[in-house]
């Protein structure tokens, strides 16, 4: 399959043989990551901007490096560092970029729609690095990209998602890649954080989440924002653990070998407990690497790479 | 100015007239109404193929002057108006500073007498600066000429105000409109809650922030007997309780605007986050569409009008959470009802006709909206046969703030006759 895309703004708008194509690909690119050498020359003179309009190390960093081992130029923006901070409307932005070159602008944006806006107005491929509560497309595809290798198959696998999905772009990407890849989805968390009419999500929801845990064969726990407290959606954070916390005992009605992941960073001992996170069912870490590799496979696929390119 | 328009299919709800007449006009109102009328020394008008019937009227206009003309000014707005066979407005109060005294009334009237295109009314503001705490002066805002009241984007929070403004104004006869949200369910929304939030990860603003606020102002009405106005309804739940409250008798009117009848929340997605598309009241679902709709047919709601709220570019070509709401609406509201509501056999071109003419007139005590000897000269003739495609940059309004870019339409206004002048189309 030929991969003819400008930009990748969500995974609601992707075919499951393009996010076949793109785990494949990530497959083939990982062992670059293992190498002591991490450089290939693949994307040498191409430039990169990430222009990050909420603070988040962890995604810009692994961007940064996917760049790098492919030898691509990077230039960052964020809001602490340039012009966004003093004001310039996006669509400004937009033409400073357009007329800086950039081949490829990678946006996290607080505000849902911002990256198909920046999309719109440039040439340039537009990475949706997280914006508002709408998607986190390349956090879903690491997340997919995990779970098949470990698992060796995505469809049919019934996989738990926890904690505040009203407001995640995580759950969402990962809703729209799990049904598509053939997966069974059922969230959980306290009602006032699971979206109205789940089921148009194609999801299972319940506030019980002893029942979304039974079977599952991964565990996906989200970030919980203590923020939402505050608003009133839970009444203290002691209260959410008590009910909605991941700890070892709730973690047995899950299957045996059921993999526990989180998109990070977590709150120890508030959505999940400590052992945990540093426990032999945890993926935490192995989601991280597996981060680099898929996004490293975005930046050559969109960039034009031919798949065939890489697996010689 | 002497003008014989010959030959159209002549509606006229109001006072039943519906076949092929001809119309004189001499200094402003319509002196014969019949057939095969001589020319004499008129100019005459060839309504053959046309539908003519009398001069819409908007209850719901932002002409955003003074304060804001970069958005809209009196002359721009009541331009726009007349291209879209508007031949008189009412102008929100929500301007900077805010019609909540006699001498601003008398400014926005004297500047639209001097530089309107079409008739204005304006509307007053229920509280002083809006601020929904101490009633303005109702009486001397009815004798400086205002047709009803409102805070207009900013909801009278508190019941007493709202219980005391219905009582009072009731003395001066005056509506008193409502704009129907709570603002702590509304919260820092930006489209209708539902599952077409979830999928667009913005945040929602659910039915119910519009719904108890229109319970609650049906139970004042019916309370102290007053005019109370809802202005641009939006869910199937409001029209419920809307029609439910006038068969108890509670003195209830309300509107819609066209883009609440045409467009649902899932366009939002759709169009790629295009900031076009929010408005408050936000796009609804297909179920409050169908609903309100329904609510137009069986008379639950009285008026379209088209809360045509003109932004600047600058407002809008930004991040959907940081543009503005409103929708620029005059330029393209008859053709779009035609098209949708008329064309899709939900009213009647009569019925379109009552809810665009005779029943705003009706309830904001306008003595207009109606083709008859004696009569205001008011009238607007519409081309059935002509297809255009929405052009934002063929907008009169400067706010070119349309979610309808690119639809094809029919049932233009070919011209537009406000107060016996040509004032849009041919012979201007
Ligand atoms: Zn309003
Ligand atoms: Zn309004």
């Amino acid at each position: 399959m030929r991969f003819n895309r400008k930009d990748i703004l969500g995974i609601r708008e992707m075919g499951s043989d393009e996010i076949e194509l793109i785990l494949d690909t990530a497959r083939s690119l990982r062992d670059i990551i293992t190498r002591t050498i991490k450089k290939v020359p693949t994307l040498r003179g191409r430039t990169v901007v990430t222009l990050f309009y909420e603070p988040s190390t962890r995604t810009r960093t692994s961007f940064e490096l996917a760049a790098k081992y492919m030898s691509a130029d990077t230039v960052n923006i964020s809001t602490s560092t340039s012009s966004v901070r003093k004001g310039e409307t996006l669509k400004d932005t937009a033409r400073t970029l357009e007329a800086m070159g950039a081949e490829m602008v990678i946006i996290r944006h607080p505000v849902a729609g911002a990256p198909h806006f920046l999309a719109r107005n440039l040439r340039a491929s537009v990475v949706n690095a997280g914006d508002g509560m709408h998607e986190h497309p390349t956090q879903a595809l690491l997340d997919l990209f995990t779970i098949r290798e470990k698992k060796k198959r995505l469809k049919g696998l019934k996989i738990a998602i926890v904690g505040d999905i009203l407001h995640s772009r995580v759950a969402r990407s990962n809703i729209w890649g799990l049904r598509k890849m053939g997966a069974e989805v059922v969230v959980s968390g306290p009602s006032t954080l699971l979206p109205p009419e789940s089921a148009t999500l194609g999801v299972k929801a319940t506030h019980r989440v002893e029942e979304a845990l039974e079977g599952a064969d991964v565990v996906m726990v989200l970030r919980l924002q203590l923020e939402r407290q505050r608003k009133g959606l839970f009444p203290t954070v002691r209260e959410y653990t008590r009910y909605w916390g991941i700890n070892r005992e709730r973690l047995r009605l899950a299957r045996d070998d059921a993999l526990l992941m989180h998109p990070g960073p977590f709150n120890r001992g508030v959505e999940v407990s400590s052992d945990l996170v540093d426990g032999n069912q945890s993926v935490i870490n192995k989601q991280v690497t597996n981060g680099v590799a898929v996004r490293m496979a975005l930046l050559f696929l969109l960039l034009g790479g031919k798949p065939d390119e890489i697996s010689r | 100015m002497k003008l014989v328009v010959k030959g159209g299919r002549v509606i006229d709800p109001g006072t039943g007239v519906d076949g092929l007449m001809d119309l004189r006009i001499e200094d402003g109102t319509i002196v014969e109404v019949g057939e095969n009328l001589k020319p004499d020394a008129a100019k005459v008008i060839d309504a053959t193929g046309k539908v003519v019937i009398p001069g819409l009227i908007d209850v719901h206009t932002h002409l955003r002057e003074p304060g804001y003309e970069w958005k809209e000014t009196i002359a721009t707005g009541t331009r726009a108006a007349a291209a879209g066979g508007f031949t008189a407005v009412c102008c929100m109060p929500n301007t900077n500073p805010v019609l909540d005294n006699p001498g601003q009334v008398t400014y926005v009237l004297e500047k639209a007498r001097r530089e309107g295109k079409v008739a204005v009314y304006p509307i007053g503001c229920i509280t002083k600066g809006s601020r929904g705490e101490e009633l303005t002066e109702i009486g001397y805002l009815r004798e400086a000429g205002v047709v009803g009241l409102s805070d207009d984007g900013l909801p009278v929070e508190n019941a007493e105000v709202m219980r005391c403004a219905l009582e009072y104004a009731r003395m001066f006869n005056l509506p008193v409109i409502s704009h129907c949200e709570d603002r702590h369910l509304a919260g820092d929304g930006v489209m209708n809650w539902g599952p077409a939030s979830t999928a667009a990860g913005l945040k929602g603003i659910p039915a119910s922030a519009e719904e108890v606020m229109v319970a609650r102002d049906l139970i004042l009405a019916a309370a102290t007997g007053g005019r109370l106005h809802l202005a641009h309804i939006s869910t199937a739940g409001s029209v419920r309780l809307v029609r439910e409250a006038k068969r108890r008798g509670v003195a209830v009117t309300c509107e819609v605007t066209p883009h609440h009848l045409t467009l649902t929340d899932r366009f939002i997605q759709e169009s790629g986050y295009d900031t076009n598309t929010k408005v408050n009241p936000p796009l609804r679902t297909d179920a409050d569409v169908a609903a309100l709709r329904e609510g137009l047919a069986d008379g639950t709601i009285d008026i379209i009008a088209t809360d045509h709220a003109p932004h600047h570019t600058d407002d809008k070509e930004v991040e959907y959470n940081y543009a503005a709401f409103g929708i620029s609406g005059l330029d393209t509201a008859l053709p779009l009802m035609v098209t949708e509501l008329v064309g899709g056999g939900y009213l009647t071109l009569n019925q379109l006709v009552e809810k665009m003419c005779l029943n705003p007139a009706r309830v904001f005590g306008l003595s207009r909206g109606r083709i008859e000897t004696g009569g205001r000269a008011d009238l607007t003739i519409i081309d059935p046969e002509e297809r255009r495609t929405v052009d934002v940059s063929r907008f009169y309004s400067l706010g070119k703030n349309s979610p309808f870019l690119g639809r094809e339409l029919t049932g233009w206004p070919v011209v537009t006759i406000a107060a016996g002048v040509v004032v849009h189309g041919e012979g201007k």
